[in-house]
């Protein structure tokens, strides 16, 4: 079964555990501004929203690389930055059309969300459920569910 | 690790920013941010310098934790001599600045001297440059933020400054961080803008390390199941905020009200967390809009809330209709129960005024309190404060009063005095609710018998956060102790002012500790830091730093005089509720207080205890 991200910005109190939970994975350092996913505070509409890579299944990314060094993980359905190919012309970042492909100037390559093969650190280290790693089929089982509480079942009476 | 080893010293008279490393034999006695800077700022001026004046310095210190995943790891102090209280101050702020500062590659940044015109420093990882302020001066803390982020064409700039009543010497102007955190007692924003220093703008993009990454984050993860499995960390603070508590302290009959005449008020509910949920009848919106985390916190007692459009402070004022901080308990109090006002909207744009302007809310709503009083006995007059009716429970006083201190206008440079100095002006030295200068916060010690001994022997004048026995007299953590009696208090309070000065030198936030002792945060520091932490050691480091901010104090001048608290404490009972008929028994606390401390009968650290904390 494939899963998938499901973020939630209505729980999210702007905490940045995830922040530091990727660049951890990934860098080896608590370090936000490495991050691949990114919380965003929308503070006079009193909201946060967390928000990276969603996986597109045509991914501009991968299509834009000149040198194949995107492609497919068949498991987790993750699109995969290999470093060894990238040759860090950043094509791919222009054709992102959600921003979440991103340049490290400390490598010279292209970083983005691979899902951490599987076991996503950020949502692993959400303290209030905000990124959840559920179905890929099935994310918007708690939002109907919610809908579906507020169904009165009873007959109407005339 | 988890030090950068590296501070940053910043000489604003000859506009000089140089790196040095870190001392860190200090840092292995002294632990970081609070304990650390202290011990720098000890050493390197003179503790009778004039606060004000260019030869004090003005430290920003993070902690060890700070940046790390660490819960509640976001947080930065600012160390210096305050105005206020003529002591060493040191305010610690959440949000995201501390972070910043340690992502950039600093543990510190030590201010020297006086820019010759206004500046602000702006650092990007190892660049730190002065940059002129003048576009900046004369606007508030969120025009400085906002200005910075589009001058620099950088939104993640983090951003810690002053309002103009920084710059116009209130002398309990706080300094706001990312619109609305602040490192906010004592005055530390007098000094910064005595300093002629607008803010401070960070990006930091190094990257944190600790010492075994593996078993940091096998403990933290543990330690952060502790807060959210314990019913005020998991549930209380991330619902409800510090307010929780604005309706179980005036059952307690420790809720000052009316500078202090009265122990319980009677429109405590409608400024509690209970009234912030509730729908307005007016436009059947809440006040509170949600909760926030600071920096790495899985707590999240932060409130954002968003006020009436109609209500009339704000009306064809769109500037303030946009969510922001909302109202702390310490805040609701001060700029309610304290004044007898009870219109929640009011005490909302009061706070939203305080951050905008970097005005201390506690010392504020305090000192209009004192004003009130004055103005009730006929000291202070309708023409002094520019017809303003300055009567108890006038939210029209309150609301005016904090725009003009804002901007240190007309009547609002009476009030930026603070108590001390207007209750004497006005001849009633003896209406300032205040130890060593700085105003009460929101308990008052009849009702709760171990804040009197807290306030009277908090190094930097009256705190709640120095010593929260609150913790114990009415919550009941670690242990439940009675809070109209005052035997054990001294150990009590002892207890806790060490092991808080080490919460408040590690990153972390000491309301972690509602949920977490020191054995919950000694692995934590021990798997991020170079050498062993323990426990025990931690409460030496924290005993230590104790002894080090009343040595600077001594040093300056106090004496166990101050130790005090005012008349009106130790001698007017308290009229209602629980503590009906009680005075603050501090004469039964203080001396057993300074014998567990091994100090004199005169609160003078002894020669053997300094020997046996290293100090000497």
């Amino acid at each position: 079964m494939q899963k998938a991200l499901l973020i939630d910005p209505g729980k999210c109190t702007g905490c940045r555990q995830c922040e530091m939970a990727c660049s951890f994975e990934k860098e080896g350092v608590f370090n936000p501004a490495k991050s691949r996913i990114r919380v965003f505070d929308f503070h006079t509409e009193a909201r946060f929203v967390p928000y990276t890579c969603t996986q597109c299944e045509q991914a501009w990314c991968k299509t834009a690389c000149p040198v194949g060094a995107i492609t497919l993980d068949a498991r987790t359905g993750a699109k995969i930055v290999h470093d060894n190919h990238c040759v860090g012309c950043k094509v791919c970042t222009i054709a992102c059309p959600f921003g979440t492909v991103n340049y490290n100037v400390d490598t010279g390559k292209v970083v983005k969300c691979d899902l951490c093969g599987g076991n996503p650190a950020c949502a692993t280290a959400c303290p209030t459920n905000a990124i959840t790693y559920i179905d890929a089929e099935q994310t918007g089982y708690e939002r109907m569910r919610a809908w579906a509480a507020k169904t009165d079942n009873a007959p109407v009476v005339a | 690790m988890s030090w950068t080893g590296k501070i940053l010293r910043v000489n604003l008279t000859e506009g000089t920013c140089k790196s040095e490393p870190l001392n860190m034999k200090w840092a292995r006695e002294y632990l970081g941010q609070r304990g650390l800077a202290t011990k720098y700022l000890a050493e390197e001026t003179d503790p009778k310098v004039d606060p004000l004046s260019p030869d004090n310095k003005m430290i920003m210190a993070t902690g060890p934790l700070t940046g790390t995943m660490a819960s509640t790891g976001g947080r930065y102090s600012i160390i210096t001599k305050g105005p206020l209280t003529n002591a060493i101050a040191c305010s610690n702020s959440g949000g995201h600045f501390g972070n910043e500062m340690k992502n950039a590659g600093w543990d510190m940044i030590i201010f020297e001297g006086r820019a010759p015109k206004p500046v602000y420093l702006l650092v990007e990882n190892e660049t730190a440059k002065l940059m002129d302020a003048s576009e900046f001066w004369g606007k508030s803390v969120w025009e400085t933020d906002e200005g910075l982020k589009a001058k620099h064409q950088d939104p993640m700039l983090r951003v810690a400054t002053i309002g103009v009543s920084g710059e116009r010497g209130v002398m309990y102007a706080c300094v706001v961080n990312d619109l609305h955190r602040a490192a906010g007692r004592s005055g530390v924003g007098t000094v910064m803008g005595s300093k002629n220093l607008k803010a401070v703008a960070i990006r930091g993009t190094r990257g944190v390390r600790v010492k075994d990454p593996l078993r940091f984050m096998q403990v933290t993860t543990e330690q952060k199941r502790v807060l959210a499995e314990n019913a005020v960390t998991g549930q209380g603070l991330p619902a409800h905020g510090t307010q929780v508590l604005m309706n179980v302290i005036n059952e307690t009959g420790a809720l000052p009200t009316r500078n202090f005449r009265d122990v319980q008020f009677e429109g405590a509910h409608d400024i509690s967390a209970e009234a912030m949920a509730t729908p307005r009848k007016t436009d059947g919106q809440t006040n509170l809009k949600t909760n926030q985390g600071c920096f790495a916190c899985t707590i999240a007692c932060g409130r954002v809330s968003q006020l009436d459009q109609t209500h009339y402070t704000v009306i064809n004022r769109p500037e303030y209709w946009g969510a922001s901080g909302g109202l702390e308990y310490e805040a609701a109090w001060a700029l309610g129960a304290a004044t007898g006002v009870s219109d929640l909207e009011a005490l909302t744009f009061a706070n939203f005024v305080c951050n905008e302007q970097s005005l201390d809310p506690i010392t504020f709503g305090a000192t209009l309190a004192a004003a009130m009083e004055l103005y009730d006995l006929g000291l202070i007059t309708k023409e002094q404060t520019g017809g303003v009716e300055l009567t108890f429970g006038s939210a029209e006083a309150l609301t005016t009063m904090v725009e003009l201190t804002g901007r240190a206008e007309g009547f609002g440079r009476e009030l930026g005095l603070g108590s001390k100095r207007l209750c004497e002006k006005y001849g009633r030295p003896d209406l300032s609710m205040t130890v060593k200068g700085q105003e009460f916060p929101a308990y008052d010690p009849r009702g709760i018998q171990g804040m009197g001994l807290t306030y009277a022997t908090s190094n930097r004048g009256a705190c709640h956060l120095r010593s929260y026995t609150v913790s114990s007299e009415i919550l009941g953590i670690p242990v439940k102790t009675d809070p109209l009696q005052t035997d054990g208090k001294a150990a009590l309070v002892k207890a806790f002012q060490d092991a808080t000065a080490a919460v408040d030198s590690s990153g972390l936030c000491v309301f972690s500790t509602f949920a977490w002792t020191l054995d919950n945060i000694a692995p934590q520091i021990d798997a991020a830091c170079e050498g062993e932490w323990t426990a025990e050691y931690l409460l030496e480091v924290g005993e230590r730093i104790w002894n080090l901010e009343r040595q600077y104090n001594l040093a300056a001048g106090l004496t166990a005089a101050d130790d005090t608290l005012p008349k009106r404490l130790l001698k007017d009972a308290a009229k209602t509720g629980p503590a009906k008929g009680l005075v603050a028994g501090l004469d039964k606390m203080l001396p057993e207080y300074y014998e567990l401390r091994g100090w004199t009968p005169d609160g003078v650290p002894t020669t053997q205890t300094l020997q046996r904390l290293s100090m000497a």
